[in-house]
């Protein structure tokens, strides 16, 4: 179909792709883990696009999927020395799932009442995991260094998980652009713009939204297992920060929601911002507040976001901004 | 028969909104449903939409049981619905409030197809121009005529109208009653909630009165109009009494 | 066993009390202007170090600085309202979450840039109480607990009794019919928004005079407000009291017959729970 190769689709493509071959071409670690980071957020952003830019339901405690999926599989791989393509995918599958059983009872809510819940099913993940033996309670798990041998080693283990990183982005976009340009999706944006009218005109709305509520659990789960395969380890600290939501949902709405370029140029502003924040002598310890003021900013003057702006200013580029 | 409605009795905390309703609608018709504000009209349509589930009774669409149903199985089974106090999809185009219609409706078609209909469906309603133009920017006559326009996208084979008309001008009214009856004509019924009485009365095959979630009266236009019952339970308004008896 | 577990509840109960007092600031801003105010925690750091700030450094006895504190938290609550909340007012829900999260993040930003993340404390020990021969209470504590019931009265005095209140009653009711009768919702919406900054401030302060704290020791609260103010009804004071003291019994409790790191999973597991089985609270929320 001609629509599948519209410039919306291949412009945040090539740019990922690009970036990444450029990494893989130069082999530097530091070019390699920054970047790790970078693909890391737009992946989160724009799985977390999936749900609140699409059907308009703000999940802020979206870091629960990363956790749990993540712990998952970490501790297939750690403990039980599955691979790590099959147990970050099986992480990704707990993950929907738990989505797809939490979202048939918490979609039923509202607005805040929803954004609340998705907080205290957070804090309920980490308590429990900070208490289940199997997950290592509240010390964590951790990777014996010989299962790196494996792999080849621990650079190669490292470029492993990187790559794999750089793959599944470039599905998350395709999906974020399949989803948004389907039959589907069209039921999405009308539960987003009204849900009640949408019912009446024949929208399945439970059954579409735990649908899509797994799927943007699903790929936060894999990238949770890769971020702590690379890492070494896990705990319940580091797994289910809500500050991590909450950076990934400002990097939505900085970029632009319900877009799928959008999460990606949030994803690099933001970042680009934090590391500029964070290294320079005058912000270094104002980074949170000059982060917060400008998330104020745009939620009060541009709430479209960067690429929601330029759209609606320039409709002549709607192709392109998709 | 498309449309058969019995005993429905709904209740609000104290409030008895609907008591024993029970009428026919035969396929092809235009019904006009009329009555005093606050008499239930609403929450009738909310009760055969499926957004309500009636306390008691039943409605039997095409043969088939739809009491209770909830409005996304009632909407595929071919009902569709225009609201009174209308409920665009702002942020999407003209065409794609349309082709959310026909998505989702009674044939389920695939977005090229829909974006077909609703290409036929607006000229129909004469929106065909604004077609890309965002649904909230349009004027409240352009929204009532987008909400007709959903509802048609679906192709259902009931159509529901509240009070469609309520705020247009007459050359606007005048306008709306050709292209409900061009409705008719290809074949859709009709159950339309109007105050407009001369538009009422002049498009309506039958009339149903209801007052205080009661059915009081059931007929032609010109048996209803002269009906002492209905004169009296909208002898708070004279001049719509008036105009009842003159027809 | 059974004097510690007396202990426990009892502890737990005062404690409920300045929980319920916190969570009383969220739940008015969320009954007058449908507005879940994220900013709560720092509000809450904030009349802790404001507390702490006025004792170890003008010598001012911690209680009488409260009431200093709960004005800077009313004058703060001004602020915010007008900087972060009135543009967003009628906007999406979103947008007031992701406002005044912002403003979170503003204020603890600074905050760790002035107090950095060392932990404080006031030291200000006021003897303990005994009930019967089996329940000792801290006296901090029991103050803490009669200052929350204080600020609680004061409220439902003000909000019933004065003409500010009553207007505030109003526009929580019906904002465009107060405003039709001449009732200024801006203003008023501001005044709600600053007591029930002031409230949480005020907590803050109270809380200070037991627990060491950082600047990062609002969140926590934050957390347990949401819970109280679910668990009570949204919107509904006295279920914020209400919920405060559910809570804080439960924190008493649950320790006796589960490991303590169990507690965080009753609470908000309690909380997911109510949310879906009766979103409206135990009292019935705004």
């Amino acid at each position: 179909m001609k629509n599948r190769l519209r410039p919306g689709l291949w412009i945040p493509l090539a740019f990922v792709l690009i970036w990444g071959l450029a990494v893989l071409v130069l082999r530097q670690d530091t070019l390699r883990e920054t970047t790790f980071t970078l693909l890391m957020f737009v992946g989160l952003a724009s799985s977390l696009n999936i749900l609140l830019g699409y059907t308009g339901y703000v999940s802020f405690g979206h870091i629960v999927f990363f956790g749990l999926g993540g712990y998952t599989g970490f501790y297939l791989l750690s403990q039980q020395g599955w691979p790590l393509y099959i147990a970050a995918l099986a992480g990704g599958v707990l993950s929907a799932g738990l989505a797809w059983l939490l979202g048939l009872a918490v979609l039923r809510l509202r607005g805040a009442y929803f954004a609340l819940a998705t907080i205290g099913i957070n804090e309920a993940a980490r308590a429990f995991v900070s208490n289940f033996a199997p997950f290592g309670g509240a010390t964590g798990l951790f990777v014996n260094f010989s299962a790196y041998d494996h792999y080849g080693g621990a650079g190669p283990a490292l470029w492993l998980a990187f790559i794999l990183l750089w793959i599944i982005t470039l599905i998350i976009l395709l999906t974020s652009f399949l989803v948004k340009h389907s039959r589907f999706g069209l039921g999405l944006l009308a539960i987003r713009e009204d849900e009640d009218a949408a019912m009446v005109m024949g929208v399945k709305a439970p059954q579409a939204k735990t649908i899509t509520f797994a799927i943007s659990a699903f790929f936060p789960g894999i990238i949770g297992t890769l971020y702590f395969f690379k890492n070494g380890n896990v705990e319940p600290g580091d797994a289910f920060q809500l500050h991590m939501s909450i950076e990934a949902l400002v990097m939505v709405m900085l970029g632009g929601q319900g877009t799928v370029l959008g999460p990606l140029v949030g994803a690099i502003t933001y970042q680009g911002l934090r590391g500029y924040l964070l290294t320079s002598p005058l912000f270094k310890s104002l980074h949170l507040a000059v982060a917060g003021l400008f998330l104020l900013l745009i939620v009060l003057f541009v709430p479209a976001g960067a690429v929601g702006w330029v759209r609606g200013r320039f409709s002549g580029l709607r192709r392109f901004l998709e | 028969m498309i449309l058969e409605v019995r005993d429905i009795t709904k209740k609000f905390g104290g409030l008895q909104a609907l008591t024993e309703v029970t009428f026919d609608l035969p396929q092809g018709q235009i019904l006009g449903l009329i009555g005093p504000n606050g008499a239930g009209k609403t929450t009738l349509f909310n009760v055969l939409n499926g957004i309500y589930a009636p306390d008691a009774g039943r409605v039997i669409f095409r043969g088939e049981d739809i009491t209770g149903l909830p409005s996304y199985e009632v909407a595929r089974r071919g009902i569709a619905r225009a609201y009174q106090v209308v409920r665009p999809l702002s942020d999407l185009t003209v065409q794609e409030n349309v082709m959310v219609g026909a998505c989702f409706g009674r044939e389920c078609f695939s977005l090229t197809d829909a974006a077909k209909i609703a290409g036929e469906v607006l000229a129909q309603v004469g929106l065909a121009d604004r077609a890309q133009q965002p649904a909230g920017s349009l004027n409240v006559a352009q929204k009532k005529r987008l909400e007709l326009a959903r509802a048609l996208g679906a192709r259902p084979y009931l159509l529901l109208l509240d009070e469609v008309l309520a705020g247009l001008n007459p050359s606007e009214i005048t306008a709306m009653l050709d292209t409900i009856r061009q409705i008719r004509d290809r074949g859709t019924t009709i159950l339309m909630i109007e105050h407009v009485m001369q538009a009422v009365m002049n498009v309506s095959h039958r009339v149903i009165v209801l007052d205080y979630g009661r059915l009081i009266a059931e007929g032609l236009p010109q048996e209803v109009a002269n009906n002492p019952e209905v004169i009296e339970a909208y002898l708070g308004d004279p001049k719509i009494a008036e105009r009842l008896m003159r027809g | 066993m059974l004097d510690q577990l007396l202990s426990s509840l009892t502890d737990g109960l005062l404690l409920g009390f300045v929980y319920g007092l916190a969570a009383m600031g969220l739940s008015l801003i969320w009954g007058v202007m449908t507005v879940i105010n994220l900013a709560h925690g720092p509000v809450i750091a904030l009349g802790m170090f404001g507390t702490y700030l006025l004792f170890s450094h003008v010598g001012m006895n911690p209680y009488l600085a409260l009431f200093l504190v709960a004005l800077l938290g009313l004058l703060s609550g001004f602020l915010i309202y007008g900087v972060a909340v009135h543009r967003v007012i009628d906007a999406p829900h979103l947008s007031s979450l992701l406002a005044t999260f912002a403003v979170n993040m503003i204020l603890i930003g600074v905050g760790t840039a002035l107090f950095t993340t060392s932990p404080h404390n006031i030291d200000y020990p006021m003897g303990s109480l005994q009930l019967g021969s089996m329940i000792t209470i801290p006296g901090t504590r029991f103050i803490a607990a009669l200052g929350a019931v204080a600020f609680t009265a004061g409220l439902y005095l003000f909000l019933y009794f004065s003409r500010p209140g009553k207007a505030i009653r109003a526009v929580a009711n019906n904002r465009v019919a107060a405003e039709l009768m001449g009732i200024p919702s801006a203003q008023v919406l501001a005044l709600s928004f600053g007591i029930g900054t002031m409230l949480a401030a005020v907590a803050g302060g109270l809380i200070s005079t037991f627990f060491p704290f950082t600047i990062l020791s609002g969140g926590p609260y934050e957390l347990k407000s949401f819970v109280i103010c679910v668990l009570g009804g949204l919107g509904n004071p006295l279920g914020a009291l209400l919920g405060g003291l559910i809570l804080g019994g439960l924190e008493g409790l649950v320790p006796t017959f589960m490991p303590v790191s169990w507690v965080p999973v009753v609470e908000f597991g309690l909380f997911v729970l109510v949310l879906l089985i009766r979103p409206s609270g135990l009292l019935g929320a705004k």
